[in-house]
């Protein structure tokens, strides 16, 4: 299996760091993993090459997670990334407008690394 | 017109009798799963009075306006935020400051969750974080305070929501 290259998106950078160590412990074999601190690091990110997942914070300075999904569905190459919204964000609505603009799922947080590897796995699947 | 915040007013949440409880349980579950530690909360007294050096504040804007904030001496957020990083070292003061940032905000955001005419209708800010030796948080909101005290190790947590009416 091609280990994956992972973009983590959030303001802070303890959450990156916890992001990052819950995909080690639940066990997925990573490749680069790529830190960005807004949706417009993100962007940047994403033109510099292509990722395999995205997790992405919504509530963020600059650009949040939802203007970032929303610039990020219309760069042709990023077309079929996943992305997952990792929020603490408690509005339906606002999770529903990630799901309708492209995100394939979020993790509330709080979340155990077990909430990322069940939500994150299947969509490493097609790596395989 | 504002239909959007026509909307928001229309659906203004007062607090009630259940949101202590609820602030105190949202804080509890932040803890337990994001550092494997079990708050004990303090009883509640009128001499419980929130100090320290480190606070954190998250604003809740729409059906509910105020502010949410967690206070504490350094010396526990370096602990809370060695406990987030599973770091048995010292952590760097940005990260401190990063951590309880981000546990105010997850506070913030499970309370809101755990009542529903909030979690749709109330938005929260970026979270701030207020360090130094000698200062007072004094809050224009007018409305109900409610505020819990947990023990943390060997030192003391206040978390507070302070609501504008």
């Amino acid at each position: 299996m091609k280990r994956p290259r992972i973009l983590i998106v959030d303001d802070s950078s303890v959450m990156r760091k916890i992001v990052e160590r819950s995909l080690r412990q639940a066990g997925l074999e990573l490749g680069d993993i790529v830190e960005a601190g807004n949706g417009i690091e993100a962007l940047a990110a994403v033109n510099a090459g292509p990722f395999d997942l995205i997790l992405s914070d919504i509530n963020m300075p600059a650009m949040d997670g939802i203007e970032f999904l929303r610039q990020l569905v219309t760069i042709e190459s990023c077309k079929g990334t996943p992305v997952v919204m990792v929020t603490t964000e408690g509005s339906e609505s606002r999770v529903v407008e990630a799901l309708s603009i492209g995100a394939k799922g979020y993790i509330r947080k709080p979340f155990t690394p077990d909430q990322i590897k069940e939500r994150v796995t299947p969509l490493l699947e097609v790596l395989r | 017109m504002n239909p959007a915040l026509d909307a928001k007013i229309q659906t203004a949440v007062r607090p009630d009798a259940t949101w202590g409880s609820l602030l105190e349980l949202a804080t509890k579950e932040v803890f337990q799963i994001m550092l494997q530690s079990d708050l004990n909360t303090r009883p509640k007294s009128l001499e419980d009075v929130a100090s320290g050096d480190t606070t954190a504040m998250v604003g809740l804007a729409g059906s509910l306006c105020g502010v949410l904030s967690i206070r504490c001496a350094s010396r526990t957020a370096e602990s809370m935020a060695g406990r987030m990083l599973g770091s048995v070292g010292p952590v760097a003061a940005s990260d401190v400051a990063d951590a309880i940032a981000e546990i105010c905000n997850m506070v913030a955001g499970n309370f809101k969750g755990k009542i529903s005419l909030l979690a749709d209708h109330c938005m929260l800010s970026v979270p701030t974080v207020i360090r130094g030796d000698d200062y007072e948080m004094v809050t224009i909101a007018d409305g109900e305070q409610i505020a819990a005290s947990f023990g943390y190790e060997n030192g003391v947590i206040w978390v507070s929501l302070a609501v504008h009416s």
